[in-house]
């Protein structure tokens, strides 16, 4: 038989387990670069999945959210255990964290209720090892029924085993059958209940019934409404409602632990809690008078790296952006079709691609942060100014980060778990200064305001903040009210960081901004272009194209900012990226690139005084965030009402503290 | 054995939890990461600013802010 006529088998392979205990490693190892990475479908809990052809098996692995329970209140846990529930993968594999059994267990006590074939992932063994504690691997079988598997995948030891138990554990007919036991008084309403939905087929054929009665009985509201539409929903109902839902909640929370703990001690000797090394280290890193310091100087560091070190390589891509724009100059007849191809489309792939050097830096830093276990020390030092304001201690970095660039900011809000606080926190970052706005306010505050030019900027900057924190408070107290998520955070042991998942973090990330933000800056783009090419036969960019007419229409709506139609058709370019605001004037005032010619203009322009040039400032330090940012933003939300409310919200703050300023200063004048 | 809540023990003292008082989402959460009525707990420091706390708990460590941390009650053995 030659192998082009063997039938692959599949397997089909769900990988769980707690936050920090290696997963994505493990599956990083295993599937190499055989990934495909997306999102869930209809939420924005990013999926992963990958390949792996082992024995002529194709070995299909898909790698859940990471979540320390199953109990569904978060959309990690719903998306993890429906996807047990529903796609009924052929195994799952639980990875646990060998220095922190007991904790992982509980999840694992939930998983072994979905009845699926499992094995255990007993992961990081060898740091459990070297303390001095002692495994009882078999013993640990036994007591779970499922196979133990050894690994440590940073140094890729235990994945064939891993991979040749998936492959028995699949071929078995019968897989374990232990259950926690919660006690005569509970297991007789477990009873009760699943006799109840016995009678509804459609229910047995898809959910192991145990489970759900379980469920139920632990006040699970979205089971409630997975069982909704059954013949027997009153009747459950009727049940439920004649128990104290709270008490069984507690009483079965504390069986789970309480069954852990009898039969701990008999999987691993003399796992009990001692001075680690990890635990010297944090005596340091979080101390009462050098945590804050060593805070502040790892923040700087990781904003230098991101946008300082990446500054060479932005310009070597907007370098060859540039050469590609003018060979398409030179080349490309007619000349319209140039100017689609060079400012349009090269300049918007220009503008995707000239962000890639911070996010992949940025995505490299945060994946070795984040491995190191040092961000979640950074968010229980910062946490109590964050939350004075509204926020949390993991908003604090894409705020920091959005003084170089809001873009990869905005996606460094994906480690804040709860949605109301990463929304808050999204929505303003915007106020934050990005570098890009620096040419403005040198251009402004440099003409108008000579010798305080370095006060006013700093002003400027201090106003985004200011802002950004009100807006933080603001949103808080409307659109995004609501009790703030508790802050209930686990802080991980300190490790070595592994090189290759953070390159692969950074890899992933930056080829989903491409992708995803890409298509949408590209679209933005062309859409300007047009505007400032069109109609026929006029000066790109000029007074008689589409945009400045548009920024004579708007004229009326600016005219109370003390802007004129140039300045208003600038601030339409701004949108493109707000760089572009200071180039568009040169145009606008006929000078070009000559900054000092610009300068003279300016000054000798008579509707311009300090009190515009403030008012524009204002504007432009608030006012939409550039394509990019937008495109993020409808990215990392997975919503355009989000979006447009960011554009507005920022247009309608820009607006009216601009008036402010402007009107509020011609009375000290 | 003195009842407390976990908000007023100093670095380095261990109790015993008695009863998790908060409600809802904030319970279930609390009680998922293994603050259930027995365990053993033991505070280890304050962030430099005062708030959050950090406890050691089932062999890891926690932090929960001061106003979720009044909500548990603890047995601290004197």
């Amino acid at each position: 038989m030659c192998a082009g006529e063997m039938k692959i088998e599949k397997i089909r392979v769900a990988l769980t387990g707690n936050p920090n205990v290696g997963k994505t490693t493990l599956f990083n190892v295993i599937t190499g670069s055989r990934q495909h990475v997306g999102n869930w479908p209809g939420v924005t809990v990013e999926k992963k999945s990958g390949f792996k052809q082992y024995k002529g098996y194709e070995i299909e692995v898909v790698d859940l959210p990471g979540t320390y329970s199953l109990t569904a209140y978060s959309l990690d846990e719903i998306v993890a255990r429906d996807f047990i529930v529903d796609e009924r993968p052929d195994v799952v594999v639980q990875i646990v964290d060998a220095t922190n059994i007991e904790r992982n267990l509980y999840l694992t006590t939930q998983l072994m209720e979905l009845g699926s074939k499992m094995i255990i992932a007993l992961n990081m063994y060898d740091l459990a090892e070297e303390r001095g504690d002692k495994l009882h691997v078999t013993k640990m079988e036994k007591i779970l029924s499922m196979p133990v598997v050894l690994t440590i995948a940073s140094k890729n030891i235990g994945m064939s085993e891993l991979l040749d138990t998936v492959i028995t554990e699949k071929q078995k007919v019968k897989h374990h059958g232990r259950e926690i036991g919660y006690g005569d008084e509970i297991e007789s309403r477990i009873i009760e209940i699943e006799k109840v939905l016995s009678q509804d087929k459609d229910l047995t054929s898809r959910y192991p019934l145990r489970w759900l009665a379980v469920r139920l009985l632990d006040g699970d509201e979205n089971i409630l409404r997975k069982i909704a539409g059954s013949s027997v929903a009153t009747q459950i109902k009727t049940i439920l409602t004649s128990l104290d839902i709270e008490e069984y909640e507690a009483m079965m929370a504390d069986k789970r632990y309480e069954v852990i703990s009898a039969v701990f001690p008999q999987m691993c000797e003399r796992c009990m809690t001692r001075m680690t090394t990890s635990d010297m280290v944090d005596r340091v890193m979080t101390n009462k008078y050098l945590g804050i310091p060593i805070f502040l100087a790892l923040m700087w560091a990781a904003f230098e790296l991101t946008f300082s070190f990446a500054t060479p390589f932005m310009t070597i891509v907007e370098r060859i952006f540039v050469w590609l724009g003018e060979i398409s100059a030179a080349y490309i007849r007619p000349e319209w079709l140039a100017s689609l191809v060079g400012e349009g489309i090269i300049g918007g792939v220009g503008s995707v691609f000239s962000f890639i050097p911070n996010i992949f830096i940025l995505f490299f830093l945060l994946s070795m942060l984040e491995d190191s276990g040092y961000l979640a020390r950074a968010a229980f030092i910062v946490d109590r100014v964050m939350y004075k304001i509204g926020l949390q201690g993991k908003s604090f970095i894409p705020m920091l980060l959005g003084f170089g660039c809001n873009v990869p900011a905005i996606m460094a809000t994906r480690s804040i778990e709860d949605r109301m606080d990463r929304m808050a926190t999204i929505m303003v970052v915007p106020f934050i200064s990005c570098g890009a706005r620096l040419p403005i306010y040198i251009l402004f505050a440099g003409t108008f305001f000579s010798e305080n030019a370095g006060t006013v900027i700093f002003c400027i900057y201090l106003l985004g903040i200011l802002v950004a924190v009100g807006s933080a408070k603001l949103l808080r107290t409307t659109a995004l009210k609501g009790h703030p998520a508790p802050f209930i955070l686990e802080l991980p042991p300190y490790r070595i960081p592994n090189l290759n998942t953070s390159i692969r973090h950074m890899w992933d990330n930056g080829s989903m901004y491409i992708q995803k933000a890409g298509t949408i800056i590209l679209g933005g783009s062309v859409v300007i272009w047009l505007l400032a090419a069109l109609p026929w036969g006029v000066e790109y960019g000029s007074e008689q194209t589409f945009i400045g007419l548009l920024g004579h229409a708007i004229q009326p709506l600016m005219e109370p900012l003390g802007f004129d139609w140039k300045l208003s058709v600038s601030l339409l370019f701004g949108f493109v990226a707000k760089e572009i605001v200071v180039a568009s004037m040169g145009v606008l005032y006929g000078v070009g690139d000559d900054q000092i010619a610009l300068t003279d203009s300016l000054l000798a322009d008579p509707h311009l005084s300090q009190l515009t040039a403030l008012s524009l400032m204002v504007f432009s330090l608030l006012y939409m965030p550039c394509i990019a940012a937008v495109g993020i933003i409808k990215k990392e939300t997975g919503s355009w009402k989000w979006t447009a409310f960011s554009v507005a919200y920022g247009l309608a703050v820009a607006w009216l503290l601009a008036f402010a300023v402007f009107h509020g200063g011609k009375m000290f004048i | 054995m003195v009842e407390n809540t976990l908000n007023n023990l100093q670095p380095g003292e261990k109790a015993r939890i008695v009863k998790v008082l908060a409600k809802g989402t904030v319970r279930r959460k609390l009680m998922d990461m293994g603050l259930v009525p027995g365990s053993e707990i033991e505070v280890i420091r304050t962030a430099p600013l005062g708030d959050p706390i950090e406890f050691r708990i089932k062999g890891y460590s926690l932090s929960i802010r001061k106003q979720e941390a009044v909500n548990i009650v603890v047995d601290t053995v004197a």
